[in-house]
C-alpha cells in the first residue's frame, strides 16, 4: 500500500501532471492562457509519430512472437465488449436516455492515446519495459467500440446509423493512420532508423508532452466549467468507476496473454481510458441527437484526469503485484 | 454598373459534416461554394469556441453558395437532407452579382 501511495505521490509531482493541473486551474480561473490550435495539432502529430515509431523499433529489436496477434485480438474484443458493460452500468447508475448512454459507452470502449502516451512515459521513467506492439493494440481499439454503441442504439430503433463514409472515416482517421504508419516505419528501419532521428523524437518527447498536457488541461478545465452542470453524482461516479472496471478486464487480458509488467499496465490503461478525439467525431455524425456536453465532459473532464493522476500509478502497482514484476 | 439577381445561401454546420454537405451540394449541380472557418458562437445547443478544440468534433464551418434564384429549391433540398438532424443554421438572402454567367 505504501508503495502505491509513494508511486502516486511521485506521479502527482511529475512535470507532466503538474502541466496538466496548470491548464485545468488556468481554465477554471478563466485565464486567457491558450495554445494556438495549429501548435496543439502539431504537438499531437509529433507525439503520435514518436510513440508509433518507438513501438515499431521495439518490435524490430525484440522480434515478433504470437502475442502480437493475440494482443490485437484481445484489444479488439475488449473494445467491442467494454461499451456493453459501460452501457449496463450507466442504465443502473444514471438516468441517461438510451441514446446518450450508448454514446457515452462508445467512449469508454475506445481509448485515449494521450493517456497511453503518458503511461508509456511513466513506464520509461520507472525503467519498466513494455511490448512495442502495444501501440498497434491501441490503434486497433479505437474503432470497434463505435460499432458496439451503434448496435446498442439500433436495437432500440430501426434507423440506419452507419454508412460506408463513416466507416472509412473511423478506420482511416488521422490518428490511426499516423500511429500505425509510424509504427511500420519504426519496424522497417529498426534501431538504426531510431539512431538517425533520436535527437528529435526521444529527447524532446517529455517536454512536448508537458506542453500538450497543458493544452489538454485547458480544454478539460473549459469543459468542466461549461459542461459541469450536466454532471450528476451518478455520472461522476461512473466516470471514476468505469475506468477501474475496464482496467480489471485489461489486467485479465494482459495476464492471460502473458505480457510483461509494462505490457499489462498498458493493456490496463487502454481498457481504462476513454476516447475524446475519434469517438466524439463519429458520434456527431452517427448520433447527432446525443449530447456532447455529457460524453465529452465525462471522458475529458472526469476520466482523463482520474487516469492521469490516480489511475496510472494504481494500474502500475496492481500490475506489479499481479505479475511479481 | 449592370448587376444581376442571385441568392446567397449560408449554411453553418458542424465541421464533421462539411464533406457530406459539399458532396450533396455538388450532387445538386451547385459547383461553386466557399467554406469558411467559424471562430465561435452560441445557440440552442450552448456556446462553443474554436479555441482549445482537440478535434473537429465540436468545431463548426460555414458553407456559402451564391446561385441563380431558380436553383435555390434544389440546393435547399439537398442541404436539408444533410443538416436535418444536426446542429446548424441555414439562411437565404437576396444578393446582386456582377457576372451572371458565372453562377
Amino acid at each position: 500500500m505504501d508503495d502505491i501511495l509513494s508511486l502516486a505521490a511521485n506521479n502527482l509531482v511529475s512535470p507532466i501532471i503538474l502541466s496538466f493541473a496548470l491548464g485545468v486551474l488556468a481554465a477554471l480561473a478563466r485565464s486567457d492562457l491558450s495554445i494556438p490550435e495549429a501548435v496543439a495539432k502539431g504537438m499531437s502529430i509529433y507525439l503520435l509519430f514518436a510513440i508509433g515509431f518507438k513501438g515499431g523499433v521495439s518490435v524490430a529489436d525484440h522480434g515478433i512472437d504470437g502475442t502480437l496477434g493475440l494482443s490485437l485480438l484481445a484489444g479488439i474484443i475488449l473494445s467491442f465488449a467494454l461499451p456493453l458493460i459501460a452501457f449496463g452500468l450507466l442504465q443502473f447508475m444514471s438516468k441517461l436516455s438510451r441514446l446518450d448512454a450508448a454514446a457515452v459507452a462508445a467512449h469508454y470502449g475506445s481509448i485515449s492515446i494521450v493517456t497511453f502516451v503518458a503511461a508509456t512515459s511513466v513506464l520509461e521513467s520507472s525503467g519498466i519495459a513494455s511490448e512495442g506492439h502495444m501501440v498497434a493494440v491501441a490503434a486497433a481499439m479505437e474503432a470497434p467500440a463505435i460499432l458496439s454503441a451503434l448496435w446498442l442504439v439500433s436495437r432500440g430503433s430501426s434507423g440506419q446509423r452507419m454508412d460506408n463514409d463513416l466507416m472509412r472515416e473511423i478506420l482511416l482517421n488521422g490518428s490511426i493512420v499516423l500511429l500505425i504508419g509510424a509504427f511500420f516505419i519504426g519496424w522497417a528501419t529498426g534501431p538504426a532508423g531510431l539512431a538517425e532521428i533520436e535527437s528529435f523524437i526521444v529527447a524532446p518527447f517529455k517536454g512536448v508532452l508537458c506542453l500538450f498536457l497543458l493544452d489538454m488541461g485547458l480544454v478539460a478545465g473549459r469543459g468542466l466549467r461549461e459542461g459541469g452542470g450536466v454532471m450528476r453524482p451518478g455520472l461522476l461516479a461512473f466516470g471514476v468507476l468505469m475506468p477501474v472496471i475496464g482496467s480489471v478486464f485489461g489486467l485479465g487480458a494482459g495476464l492471460l496473454l502473458g505480457l510483461s509488467t509494462g505490457g499489462v499496465v498498458l493493456m490496463m490503461v487502454l481498457s481504462a481510458s476513454a476516447s475524446y478525439i475519434a469517438v466524439p467525431a463519429a458520434m456527431r455524425v452517427a448520433l447527432p441527437e446525443a449530447k456532447p456536453s455529457i460524453y465529452l465532459t465525462l471522458s475529458l473532464g472526469v476520466t482523463f484526469p482520474f487516469n492521469l493522476t490516480i489511475g496510472i500509478p494504481l494500474y502500475l502497482a496492481v500490475a506489479q503485484f499481479a505479475t511479481g514484476g | 454598373m449592370q448587376t444581376h439577381d442571385a441568392k446567397r445561401v449560408e449554411i453553418t454546420i458542424e465541421a464533421v459534416m462539411q464533406k457530406r454537405l459539399t458532396d450533396a451540394i455538388e450532387a445538386a449541380d451547385v459547383t461553386g461554394y466557399t467554406v469558411l472557418p467559424v471562430l465561435g458562437g452560441s445557440g440552442r445547443s450552448g456556446g462553443w469556441s474554436r479555441e482549445g478544440q482537440i478535434s473537429r468534433a465540436s468545431g463548426m464551418v460555414q458553407v456559402i453558395c451564391i446561385i441563380r434564384p431558380e436553383m435555390v429549391d434544389a440546393l435547399l433540398d439537398a442541404a436539408f437532407a444533410v443538416v436535418d438532424r444536426h446542429i446548424g443554421v441555414v439562411s437565404v438572402c437576396d444578393c446582386q452579382v456582377l457576372r451572371a454567367e458565372r453562377f
